[in-house]
């Protein structure tokens, strides 16, 4: 049997890649797809933990979590669309009018 | 699962991660992503999470990739020059979520876990885990229900041309 | 003993309702003032009799006391608001009251055709009921609350013709220096306070064994207490250093100069020391300072009133001069005399003071004495009061000034705390008094007139209104030196009577008197142009005198000015580089610091991302290392 700690790391190191992803890339859809990156690995985690302690809370968890970045994924793809339309670019670094 | 299982199908999963964030072209980042979601549900399994395990198959990597794509294919998203900006911004939050990374390790490793005890039949089975959600977690069930509701209003609403 | 009268604070509450009458109702009745005005006044003084006679119905170790209320209850400090009426306060009643009302009637014509009469029956009603909450107060706290009450109405009624700038700058004068000398009384109630916890005044003579056991600093409480007490008292009372306000407050309508500043105000310090003789007991040296305090003034201002040519102002150093020998009386353990000569003081003080504002009214404003002369066939009643007056003040047997002077004199040499070289300088004080007097008078009254057509014309004896009080007063003043007075105070005090002075001081006393008379008929009665020859024969010396020995330009250079600057620094320097710097920094520094702040919001959402990450690592730091 593989330890808790395992998965848990696994989950740190995923987590901190979809970190990265999110503060690097400048293509908006990247950015998405790395947010869904974290919330997996976040995932895992709870599945891990639900195991480790035997109950099944964990996995509840994961289900809501899964319904909620599905709606998630809809509504801001249909942003990613409307502000496509609008501005023509999907680069982070070009919208930024919301500023000081 | 045995560990060197485990090692393997870690460094593929973490592999697949690495893909979809250094990726120039979004489509084979999506592809990527697929890849990585796949990986992940073997872990579910491991852990006995059966239901999940479906879930996972069929709404991430089913659903919500699908969506990934459509929307680039739609919008016709191009290949990038680069994939990442300077070396300096990468080095800098490469160095944060790297401390991010040990912090939660240093945590877990710190403490004393047991070792995983053996569960009975039918965990993570989709009759106890329905037994679950409408007894105990009734009440977010029916607002969730409400959220999904919501977001394929919002979806449409947001996806007119012209609003 | 004590008994308990509950009626007492009628005494106060009458003049206090004149105030608020005064205040509410003239505009509706404009006749109101001069007939409430002294009509309340008439009421307190009925009340202040009855009480006296309530009193010697017990004899005379008993105190009369009206508890009116608790007033502070702080930690070990309990105020009470009582009024107590023994034979020392009674007396201070009498005299208040009583003169009080006559000068109210007096005033009543003075001031008929003024506009602000309403005004200033306010004042003067405010002011007696101050005075009376002064004198019989049984806690020296709501001493201190009529003490500045008196100064507060001593500054309204000076400046009461505020149009005039010189009148509002008299009664700045005025509130000021007291206030130094209120500073000082203030500092003698802490150390009290700190010493035996109560400014209860019969708490105090309990506890006399405390108060001369206690020091501060090295020094003995009561000293200390003593002298910080005499600081106030100096500046109530007019005496060396702070005296140089009273000549200044005859800018003032002369019934006031007569009421406040002659009979009762200026007696507040007298009568403070009297009351807190069981504390001046325990201090000989206090004592002694008083007394020198005193002498010297006595003979200061004596001096600078014999150049003076204002009427008014000849009086006011005459005042100075006549505070000071009672001071001297108390200095030298002759209380009993001191107050003695407080009362027949405000008799002929205060009818010289009214036969003065009667001569300036038939003048028609006139204060110079150079312009007057041969008054006497103008206005007889006048002459006629003022003369008993004068020779009261100048000491001639058997007229109250005589008796009141020769005892404290005596005291001088043979009281308690003897000090003889005050004695010998009040008996100078005593001949220049009778010489000033005696000039005042020849120049006022005697003589050829000497001033132009249209006043000659306008002369008049003053009405009824004010002649009456005149001779109400005159009486006194002739009559006054039999009063009882020194025998109840002393019993209240607790001194012995000291024997009768030999016949030999009394026969010098009267020598001197009638010798400044004498002299003064001489400069200015006979042959005339004496006086300018000693004038010039003094020279340099009698301009100094005249201008009052340069006291008011000394204080001027050596506190008033410095003062100025430092206030003038802190306005031009001070408050423009620190206070506004500070508030004007600090908002300088929110709006720097909001300008650099706001670049956080660079509208990428990926930075936001970042300062969230950052965060995170911020608690989970946290959180690890706890």
């Amino acid at each position: 049997m593989v330890p808790l700690s395992w998965y848990l790391l696994l989950s740190a190191v995923l987590f901190a890649i979809g970190v990265g992803g999110v503060l690097l890339r400048r293509n908006l859809i990247v950015v998405f797809m790395a947010i869904e990156l974290m919330l997996n690995a976040v995932n895992l985690s709870f599945v891990a933990f639900a195991r480790q302690l035997g109950a099944e809370d964990g996995q509840v968890i994961v289900f809501f979590v899964l319904a909620v970045a599905a709606a998630e994924a809809g509504v801001g793809l249909a942003i990613f669309i409307q502000l496509f339309r609008a501005r023509e670019t999907l680069n982070a670094d070009e919208v930024t009018t919301l500023r000081w | 699962m045995n560990a060197v299982l485990f090692l393997v199908l870690a460094a593929l999963t973490i592999a697949a991660a690495l893909a979809v964030v250094t990726n120039r072209n979004p489509v084979y980042s999506a592809l990527a992503l697929v890849s990585t979601l796949a990986l992940m549900s073997c872990f579910f399994v491991a852990l006995e999470a059966y239901l999940i395990w479906a879930l996972q198959l069929v709404v991430y990597a089913g659903a919500i990739v699908v969506l990934f794509l459509f929307v680039i294919m739609l919008l016709n998203v191009q290949r990038e020059e680069r994939a990442l900006p300077a070396p300096g911004a990468v080095v800098s939050v490469a160095a944060g979520a790297g401390l991010l990374a040990l912090g939660v390790a240093r945590a877990v490793t710190r403490t004393a876990f047991a070792s995983m005890p053996a569960v009975g039949d039918g965990y993570g089975s989709p009759a106890h885990l329905a037994r679950r959600l409408f007894t105990d977690y009734l009440v977010s069930f029916e607002i969730t229900s409400v959220l999904l509701l919501v977001a394929i209003v919002g979806a449409v609403v947001l996806g007119k041309r012209r609003v | 003993m004590v008994i308990a009268v509950p009626w007492l604070r009628w005494i106060v509450l009458w003049p206090a309702l004149g105030v608020l009458l005064h205040l509410l109702a003239s505009r509706r009745w404009p006749r109101l003032a001069p007939l409430a005005g002294p009509g309340v006044i008439g009421l307190a003084f009925a009340t202040a009799c009855a009480a006296v006679v309530t009193l010697a119905g017990h004899g005379s170790e008993a105190a009369l006391v009206d508890g009116v209320y608790r007033w502070i209850r702080v930690g070990a400090l309990d105020v009470q608001v009582a009024l107590r009426v023994d034979w020392l306060s009674a007396i201070m009643v009498l005299v208040v009251t009583g003169i009080g009302f006559l000068i109210h009637v007096y005033a009543v014509g003075y001031m008929h055709d003024d506009p602000d009469r309403t005004r200033f029956f306010v004042y003067l009603n405010l002011f007696v009921a101050a005075m009376l909450v002064l004198v019989l107060a049984d806690n020296l706290l709501v001493l201190f609350v009529g003490w500045e009450g008196v100064g507060l109405c001593s500054y309204l009624l000076i400046g009461f013709w505020y149009r005039e700038p010189a009148n509002a700058d008299a009664g700045k004068k005025a509130f000021l220096v007291n206030r130094i000398g209120d500073a000082g009384f203030l500092l003698g109630l802490f150390v009290l306070v700190q010493t035996i916890g109560t400014l209860d005044i019969a708490s105090i003579e309990r506890q006399t064994d405390v108060l001369a056991a206690a020091t501060l600093g090295g020094w003995p409480v009561p000293v200390v207490v003593g002298l910080l007490l005499l600081l106030g008292a100096t500046g109530k009372s007019a005496q060396i250093p702070l005296y140089v306000w009273l000549p200044d407050a005859m800018a003032g309508p002369t019934p006031v100069s007569a009421l406040i500043h002659a009979a009762t105000m200026v007696t507040a310090g007298v009568y403070m020391i009297a009351r807190l003789h069981a504390v001046y007991a325990l201090a000989p040296v206090a004592l002694a300072v008083v007394a020198f305090v005193g002498a010297a003034t006595a003979l200061l201002a004596a001096v600078i009133a014999l150049a003076q040519t204002d009427i008014k102002k000849v009086l006011a150093y005459s005042t100075v001069s006549q505070l000071g020998y009672m001071f001297l009386g108390l200095g030298v353990g002759a209380t009993g005399a001191a107050v003695f000569h407080l009362v027949t003081h405000a008799f002929f003080k205060g009818l010289l003071f009214l036969g003065a504002g009667s001569v300036i009214h038939g003048m028609g404003g006139e204060q110079d004495m150079r312009k007057m002369g041969g008054l006497r066939a103008h206005m007889p009643i006048t002459f006629a009061t003022m003369l008993v007056a004068t020779l009261a003040i100048a000491g001639v047997p058997p007229l109250s000034g005589f008796f009141s002077k020769d005892e404290i004199l005596w005291g001088a040499f043979a009281g308690p705390h003897a000090q003889p070289v005050a004695g010998v300088v009040g008996y100078a004080a005593a001949a220049l008094t009778a010489f000033y007097m005696g000039r005042l008078f020849i120049l006022t009254f005697l003589g050829t007139c000497r001033a132009d057509e249209h006043t000659r014309h306008h002369l008049h004896e003053s009405p009824a209104v004010m002649t009456i009080p005149l001779l109400v007063l005159a009486v006194l003043a002739a009559g006054g030196g039999f009063l009882p007075v020194p025998a109840l105070v002393e019993r209240v005090v607790g001194e012995h009577h000291a024997p009768h002075a030999p016949l030999g001081m009394l026969a010098l006393a009267v020598a001197l008197a009638l010798g400044g008379l004498a002299v003064a008929w001489r400069f200015y009665g006979g042959a005339p142009g004496w006086p300018e020859r000693v004038t010039r024969a003094a020279g340099p010396l009698y301009t100094l005198v005249r201008d009052k020995f340069r006291v008011d330009e000394l204080y001027g250079a050596l506190v008033v000015r410095p003062l100025f600057a430092l206030a003038d620094l802190g306005a031009r320097v001070i408050d423009p580089a620190l206070i506004d710097a500070a508030a004007d920094g600090a908002a300088h520094l929110v709006r720097r610091s909001g300008e650099r702040l706001r670049r956080i919001e660079s509208g990428n959402v990926q930075h936001y991302a970042a300062l969230l990450l950052a965060g995170a690592l911020g608690l989970l730091g946290f959180v690890l290392i706890r």
